[in-house]
């Protein structure tokens, strides 16, 4: 664990932004030392290179015949790739053309870009009757066909590349509209996107420098995607004949070796190949692009042998602990012994978050687990219930139900979770599913670890949450989640934890997200509830007060190790860690003494 | 001795569009005002429209009716442009120290960005003096928000609310995602920067007791009203509204003795609101 004493740094675990600086490297140095990423870019570079130079590295003109030449197989002296019917040079039609397919891709790139891009942040920033109307005409533009459009333009302007072009670039244009749309709603909801209105920035330079920064990584990515389309078009609608036949393109060499197939038919490979290797190029590119820009996860995880080998080792260290030290005394249920829980340090090490944990929990006490945000005490909490993040490694230890270790085997801890440890979570309201009633999934989650009817958990579960104190549970069983607060969230979540008669019960902050009156009051029931029914309870907490409240033993965790533990009146009246004592005046400084 | 306040609300009606062409009232008649270098605190839960009244201050949320005057001058419902000049004195530290910095800015370009907007030349020392009045260290401009842990991000955003030398700064629950070892460091700074610069802070809180640490007068807010408002040490521990004395009953103490006695008290005080409303049913019944 780093921390920098002096400072108050806390590596809040769960969170993404615990990035190393290391990992801060450049876009365009990452895409280059990704192989796939480089690869495509090196091919995309070379055929534009080509093209542009084709004045002076194409062999000969595009429009040179060579009568002698006619239908000249590949690899022939003076035309690597053959020639055409006309006896022109192949590969100097395909380099002259990429010009053309250049000059196409550029102008549906600006077009829809200029288009989208501006009305879609004009639309997401101000919203109003701009968005609506906005978003209408890209909902008309979406639905034509394209392709017939062009064929119908090319009715009125004959061969014009340039206008089908940019036909073609409006017709695109809502993908981009969309796409930065929704991101700049995103975006303008940000607290910074505030901030900076209340330092006085203008609009103008608010969507400069914080907006456009956001949509930056999307439109570049989407791009790729637009250019292959670009490509694919143009050389669609050269196919059919729609282009300029004095100038060459891919499309047209393609068409025109088509013609010719029974004559040569080797000639159709290369503008073919030329084509889909671009296209295959642009797409590969936009995925390693996107790869790059919208995801930090895959630089933090550890092959899979290194797991093996870790979680091996922890097997081995585990059991002679289990055995050497059992559960102390008759009521402990749950008994956590040596536990170590460690992450992926991003350079295939690992960084230990829980570092040797003990506790023990007997029947019908509230333990309280107290620390500040970063002192693993959520990943105790879940670890005894198996649902730690994948990327988490348990290094060692063991969690004993009964005096059997749930981390020996998922069975085991599959048996128990639900069934014997139950779970309070922290934010009730994203823990209940929006799309289902309070009933059903009430009833789904019983049934799901108890062998009952329909009826029968029906009837068990208005029984309960009426005990939890809702006063008319069969209305409440009918409501969304969306209908009903979040103190009444959490009695429902206290119920679903308690219907299936568990002996111990997991709280994890479960008041934090609450207002201080309701919080009173769940926890009045959580105490009711744990004398009833002689329930084990971990409450993991960093509110001191919630512990003097409601728990009758605490243990106090920082950076991972448990510093201190005692029944709460010791421990409250002497502390003997300097860090529990400033945890103490930390928070009485800020709270009502006076009764 | 009067001193003139320095932002005065009066009346302050905010409505929001709800279903089908109704209204919703968030802040229905609320008035106070705020002197130099004074600490004023609105606590309430959520939906008490604490935030929403902050929103308004600072030109975030619209006005239906009613004034908010700063050093005299009107500024609610002004345009942009009008309001940069006369409400530059009035900043902001919210929440959330995650969203409210962006992640794509060093923290030097966040702390120039009020400088560059006001037009403000001399940008970089100022930063460096910004950075040392709020305790972090000089070599913090070069990096990005993500390298640091809440408390050194609230840390980044009160320095930028103080760029402009506002006179007064609304801090909206600035302490409520910390820890609590942090929340008291972060507090104290709050308490240093008024010392030395004498800017006017508008303090929203659901926590009476933060509330009570830093400010001089307490506004508890119920329900878009304010149902008690005065003196800080009296409001917090001899509460005359009932839902003042409800809040303080509530939060529990880091005392497992004392914290016995207020529950006994908080459930005694329950019960007996539970039997006036029994009561009152049963006579609304006959």
């Amino acid at each position: 664990m780093t921390g920098t004493p002096g400072l108050d740094l806390v590596v809040d675990l769960p969170a993404p932004e615990a990035q190393p600086p290391a990992a801060r490297r450049s876009v365009l140095r990452r895409l280059l030392t990704n192989p796939q990423g480089a690869c495509c870019l090196a091919f995309l570079l070379l055929v534009v290179f080509m093209g542009l130079a084709s004045p002076w590295l194409a062999p000969v003109g595009p429009n040179v015949t060579n009568l002698a030449a006619v239908n000249a197989p590949p690899f022939s002296p003076h035309h690597l790739l053959g020639a055409d019917a006309s006896g022109r040079d192949i590969l100097s039609r395909l380099m002259w053309g990429t010009r053309e397919t250049l000059l196409a891709c550029v102008i549906v790139l600006l077009v829809s870009v200029l288009l989208g891009v501006t009305s879609g942040l004009i639309a997401g920033y101000y919203r109003g009757k701009f968005e609506a109307s906005a978003s209408w005409v890209s909902d008309v533009l979406m639905s034509l066909p394209g392709i017939v459009l062009l064929i119908a333009l090319y009715a009125r302007t004959g061969p014009n590349i340039v206008a089908a072009m940019a036909v073609f670039g409006l017709l695109i244009a809502p993908v981009y509209f969309r796409l930065v749309r929704s991101t700049v709603v995103g975006v303008r909801n940000e607290l910074y996107v505030d901030a900076a209105k209340v330092v006085g920035l203008s609009d103008f330079r608010i969507v400069g420098r914080h907006v456009l920064s956001a949509v930056r990584g999307p439109v570049i990515i989407q791009s790729s995607f637009v250019l292959a389309a670009g490509i694919a078009i143009e050389a669609g609608v050269d196919f059919l004949g729609l282009g300029n036949p004095a100038q060459p393109s891919w499309g047209s060499v393609l068409q025109q070796s088509f013609n010719n197939i029974y004559n040569n038919g080797a000639s159709v490979v290369w503008p073919a190949l030329l084509i889909s290797l671009t296209i295959l190029a642009l797409v590969l590119l936009g995925s390693v692009l996107r790869d790059l820009l919208q995801s930090s996860a895959h630089s933090r995880t550890l092959s899979s042998r290194r797991r093996r080998e870790l979680s091996r080792q922890s097997r081995q260290d585990a059991l002679p602990a289990t055995k050497a030290r059992p559960a102390s005394s008759q009521d402990v249920v749950l008994s956590i012994r040596g536990l170590r829980i460690g992450y992926p340090d991003g350079t295939g090490g690992v960084r230990e978050v829980v570092r040797g944990a003990d506790l023990d929990v007997r029947r019908g006490e509230i333990h309280g687990l107290v620390g500040e945000s970063g002192s693993g005490k959520s990943q105790i909490a879940f670890s005894t219930l198996g649902i730690l993040p994948k990327e988490a490694l348990i290094l060692g230890g063991s969690i004993l139900l009964d005096g059997k270790d749930l981390l020996a085997s998922p069975k085991l801890m599959q048996e128990a979770r639900g069934r014997r440890i139950a779970y309070v979570p922290q934010e009730p309201m994203s823990n209940l599913d929006p799309s289902f009633t309070i009933g059903a999934q009430l009833t789904y989650g019983l049934r799901a670890v108890k062998e009952m009817t329909k009826q029968e958990a029906e009837k068990k579960l208005l029984g309960l949450l009426a005990r939890v104190g809702i006063n008319d549970p069969e209305r409440v069983f009918r409501l969304y989640p969306h209908q009903i607060s979040g103190g009444m969230a959490q009695r429902v979540l206290i119920c679903g934890a308690v219907a299936a008669d568990p002996d111990v019960i997991v709280a994890d902050e479960p008041t934090t997200a609450l207002d201080v009156t309701v919080q009173a009051e769940v926890l009045e029931l959580l105490r009711e509830l744990d004398d009833e029914r002689e329930l084990a309870m971990i409450l993991v907490t960093h509110n001191l007060g919630v512990v003097a409240d409601i728990c009758d033993y605490v243990s106090v965790m920082k950076d991972g190790l448990i510093l201190e533990r005692g029944d709460v009146d010791s421990l409250f009246e002497s502390p003997a860690q300097a860090y529990t004592q400033e945890l103490l005046s930390s928070s009485r400084r800020v709270e009502l003494t006076e009764v | 001795m009067m001193t003139e306040p320095v932002l005065r609300v009066e009346n302050l009606i905010v409505r929001f569009p709800g279903r089908r062409g109704s209204s919703i009232t968030v802040i229905d008649g609320v008035s106070f005002d705020i002197k130099a270098g004074e600490t004023l605190s609105l606590v309430g839960e959520s939906g008490s429209g604490k935030t929403t009244i902050g929103r308004a201050i600072l030109g975030l949320a619209p006005v239906t009716a009613g004034s908010i005057t700063f050093r005299g001058e009107a500024i609610s419902n002004i345009p942009r442009a009008r309001r940069r000049k006369v409400a530059r004195g009035i900043q902001v530290v919210f929440q959330d120290p995650y969203s409210s910095l962006n992640p794509a800015m060093t923290v030097e370009d966040i702390l120039v960005e009020p400088l560059a907007a006001a037009g403000v030349s001399g940008g970089r020392t100022r930063v460096r003096e910004l950075l040392d009045a709020v305790a972090l260290p000089a070599d913090t401009g070069g990096r990005y928000p993500r390298e640091f842990s809440g408390g050194q991000r609230q840390r980044i955003a009160i320095a930028r609310a103080l760029a402009l030398n506002p006179s007064v700064i609304i801090c909206d629950e600035p302490t409520s995602s910390l820890d609590v070892t942090t929340q008291a460091r972060v507090l104290t700074l709050f308490q240093e920067i008024q010392r030395e610069t004498g800017v006017a802070y508008l303090f929203i809180s659901h926590d009476l007791g933060v509330v009570n640490e830093v400010s001089n007068r307490i506004a508890v807010l119920y329900q878009g009203r304010i149902v008690e408002i005065g003196d800080a040490h009296g409001v917090a521990t001899n509460p005359q509204h009932p839902y003042t004395r409800k809040l303080q009953m509530a939060a529990p103490v880091a005392d497992p003795k004392k914290q016995r006695i207020r529950r006994a008290r908080r459930l005694e005080a329950a019960a007996l609101e539970d039997a006036l409303a029994s009561q009152q049913r049963t006579a609304e019944a006959n």
